[in-house]
């Protein structure tokens, strides 16, 4: 299932080339050309079959948080540093895959035994944590795992039950409160665990996305380095130099319970994401409207992001050039950029569904 | 021109909303100028050298024969102001928001807002009051999440307002004489001053763009593009600035009523020196007081002009102005009109950049 294989290779930032190579194999059919930029963006045309002169762009980001290592130490241990946001306080005790030959370790530092009142009240930082491959001395850590090589969290993609719990031990309320919601599908909602659905949902959906033909020339950007500065983004949006562009994104669902009233940014079970704005741009207002109006006429569970939060490609690609109205759609999931995200198949097929639907009807928006 | 600078700033305009802005400076555009929209809400304005109608695409006649050929200048004045987000409608009917740009919390309190209306101008619409949660150390300003706006609803269902709607601060205009106080004179003042440059400008050598920006609040995000597409050989920025002649205040050597301020540096631009001494010997030729500006923190559309493409030479023309990011921002008329005057000055003749 591609969005297994996806979820479940290495990617991190600048180091994109295992998804770029599985992606390739998957849209080479299904598109008239396709092309890898010098940054290592893989861009793929599917000419329009007529009926409109705009050319829209749909872009995913294929890279993934995960950490670097930055060298050995005589007592065999590897040091680290992370590539894009990454909370320290998910890292120790993780088990991780380093590099493409996914050589096996853990993060590891001082037992609890040892740590005075202070350590044990502070969060560790990157630099006073260490990966341990087992290797007994320097040489040995520097054969399993060079400086560059990029590792991520050794998650493997799966699929669970029911949030709330399943069958009679469950908590009642819970299960009827998870199963009245939004989402929630006959049998219990369809919730799957992995690592890096930001963005591999994405990229997933506009691999799919590409066995449609529509109006307009559509150009799919599977885009490097988000993570670390939205830098590929922009790169691709330049040379192909769109008339609109919709990014396809995971974006977080915080959902912890609180005792404040506070609304999470988005929520499992409850539909496709549209961002109206966020930190890095504010949304076409057009197509905003476009995909709203789409999904509720369709009757697509849709919500909408809280506004402010986070950024993505879109950022970057709406001041390109003369500037490129530009939307993004996400599928929200839990515990992004951490070792195992949440999310509901059925938020990531309305997202399937509403970027077909309005992309259909996206020549309306941008007539003439 | 006071009652062009009221209705501008009495016009609802956040960042991502200044479609009533634009079409209120839309009407006021004279003749002599053809205005288009850029593909991210810019309105930009165009008048071909000679000053007989802009007829022409985005070169409408640079360079020509001579030492003292017409340059393509382009001017810019941000449309949006600062506001407020909606994030969530909690279960008591309550609001809790973002900020839309650069809000500070103090100007906040006890202050009203108000979201789009049916107006031709977005007024109108539902208003709010800025409300606190209780603070336990008085001697500390609450962060931002402590605020909520309070509609008079009682649950979400008879809240006028959803996620994703935005505010603007909601106050009048006030004519105090020499002295004009409103919100958003950051930047419609700005806007005035380019409306009023096109009507008193009579002919001139210089291809000129007048550009209404989008989005500079929340990253000087339209001005970018807008100068991609324009490729000037010259930009200015017409924005506000800070003062330091208010009690206890910080040192800054510009005050209200000394006149418009030359821009030497802010916290993201050096301005061209050769830019800055076209504005500094116009003031001079034309008898007109000025002030010579560095702000320490904050920045105006000229920055991103700057560095677009391949770089613009690039300077600003301030509007001191005093409680700047609160809903009663206070300029000079007398200033304003100064600013007017420099800028027809400066652009109706050759331009020779030095250095």
């Amino acid at each position: 299932m591609l969005l297994q294989r996806l979820s479940e290779a290495n990617g991190v930032s600048g180091r994109e080339e295992a998804v770029r190579a599985i992606l390739l194999e998957e849209i080479r059919g299904r598109v008239d050309s396709c092309r890898v930029d010098r940054m290592g963006n893989l861009i793929a045309l599917k000419k329009g079959s007529g009926g409109s002169a705009l050319r829209v762009l749909v872009a995913a980001h294929m890279d993934e948080v995960g950490l670097v290592i930055t060298g050995a130490e005589d007592s065999g241990v590897l040091r680290f540093a992370t590539v894009g946001g990454i909370d320290e306080r998910v890292l120790p005790a993780r088990m991780v895959w380093i590099g493409e030959r996914r050589v096996p370790g853990v993060i590891g530092m001082k037992p609890v035994h040892l740590l005075d009142k202070g350590e044990r009240d502070r969060v560790p930082e990157a630099r006073q944590l260490y990966i341990d491959v087992g290797a007994s001395g320097k040489a040995e850590a520097e054969k399993l795992a060079g400086k560059g090589e990029t590792v991520v969290f050794a998650t493997e993609y799966r699929t669970l039950g029911s949030p709330a719990g399943t069958g009679a031990g469950g908590d009642a309320a819970a299960g009827a409160a998870a199963a009245s919601g939004p989402g929630a599908a006959a049998g219990g909602a369809r919730i799957v665990q992995g690592k890096a659905f930001d963005d591999r949902a994405g990229c997933a959906l506009l691999a799919a996305l590409l066995t449609e033909r529509f109006p307009f020339d559509l150009v799919a950007a599977f885009t490097v380095q988000e993570e670390v500065g939205l830098r590929g983004a922009q790169v691709a949006a330049w040379a192909e130099k769109p008339d609109a562009a919709v990014v396809l994104e995971c974006t977080g669902a915080n959902e912890v319970p609180s005792r404040r009233d506070l609304s999470p940014s988005t929520r499992l079970g409850a539909g496709v994401s549209i961002t109206i704005r966020d930190a890095s741009f504010i949304a076409d207002p057009r197509l905003v409207q476009l995909f709203a109006s789409t999904a509720r006429e369709k009757n697509i569970p849709h919500q909408y992001k809280q506004p402010n939060i986070g950024g993505t490609d879109a950022g970057a690609i709406h001041r390109v050039r003369e500037g490129v109205p530009s939307i993004t759609l996400a599928v929200p999931a839990r515990y992004i950029h951490s070792p195992a995200a949440l999310m509901d198949l059925s938020d990531f097929e309305a997202a399937a569904v509403l970027v077909r639907e309005g992309l259909e009807r996206l020549p309306r928006a941008f007539p003439g | 021109m006071k009652d062009l600078i009221r209705s501008l700033t009495e016009c609802f305009g956040p960042s991502g909303h200044e479609a009533a802005v634009r079409e209120l400076i839309r009407r006021e555009i004279p003749r002599g100028w053809e205005a288009r929209v850029d593909a991210l809400g810019s309105l930009l304005v165009h008048r071909a050298p000679g000053g007989t109608g802009g007829a022409g695409g985005r070169h409408g006649g640079t360079g020509g024969t001579g030492a003292a050929a017409g340059r393509r200048i382009m001017l810019a004045a941000h449309m949006d102001e600062i506001g407020v987000v909606v994030t969530h409608v909690d279960q008591k009917g309550f609001v809790r928001f973002g900020s839309v740009g650069g809000v500070m919390q103090l100007p906040l309190l006890g202050g009203r807002v108000q979201f789009a209306g049916p107006e031709p101008n977005g007024s109108g619409g539902p208003t709010g009051v800025i409300g606190l949660e209780k603070v336990d150390d008085a001697s500390r300003v609450p962060a931002m999440d402590k605020f909520y706006i309070d509609m008079g609803a009682s649950s979400p269902g008879d809240c006028p307002v959803n996620v994703g709607d935005v505010a603007c601060f909601h106050r009048s205009f006030e004519d105090l004489g020499n002295r004009l106080v409103a919100k958003a004179m950051d930047d419609r003042i700005g806007c005035a001053v380019l409306l009023q440059v096109m009507k008193e400008l009579d002919a001139s050598p210089n291809d000129l763009w007048l550009v209404f920006t989008v989005q500079e609040e929340v990253g000087l995000r339209g001005a970018g593009p807008s100068g991609f597409g324009i490729e000037p050989e010259i930009a200015l920025s017409v924005d506000v600035t800070l003062t330091g002649d208010t009690p206890e205040c910080a040192p800054m050597a510009v005050s209200l009523g000394a006149g418009p301020a030359v821009k030497i540096k802010d916290g993201g631009m050096l301005a061209h020196a050769g830019v800055k001494d076209w504005l500094f010997s116009t003031a001079q030729s034309a008898s007109i007081p000025c002030q010579r500006e560095v702000l320490v923190r904050g920045t105006t559309d000229a920055t991103a002009i700057q560095v677009s493409r391949a770089g613009v030479p690039a300077g600003c023309l301030s509007i001191p102005s005093r409680y700047t990011h609160s809903p009663s921002e206070m300029v000079d008329y007398g200033d304003v009109q100064g600013a007017v005057k420099l800028l027809v000055r400066a652009l109706s003749e050759p331009v020779e950049l030095h250095g």
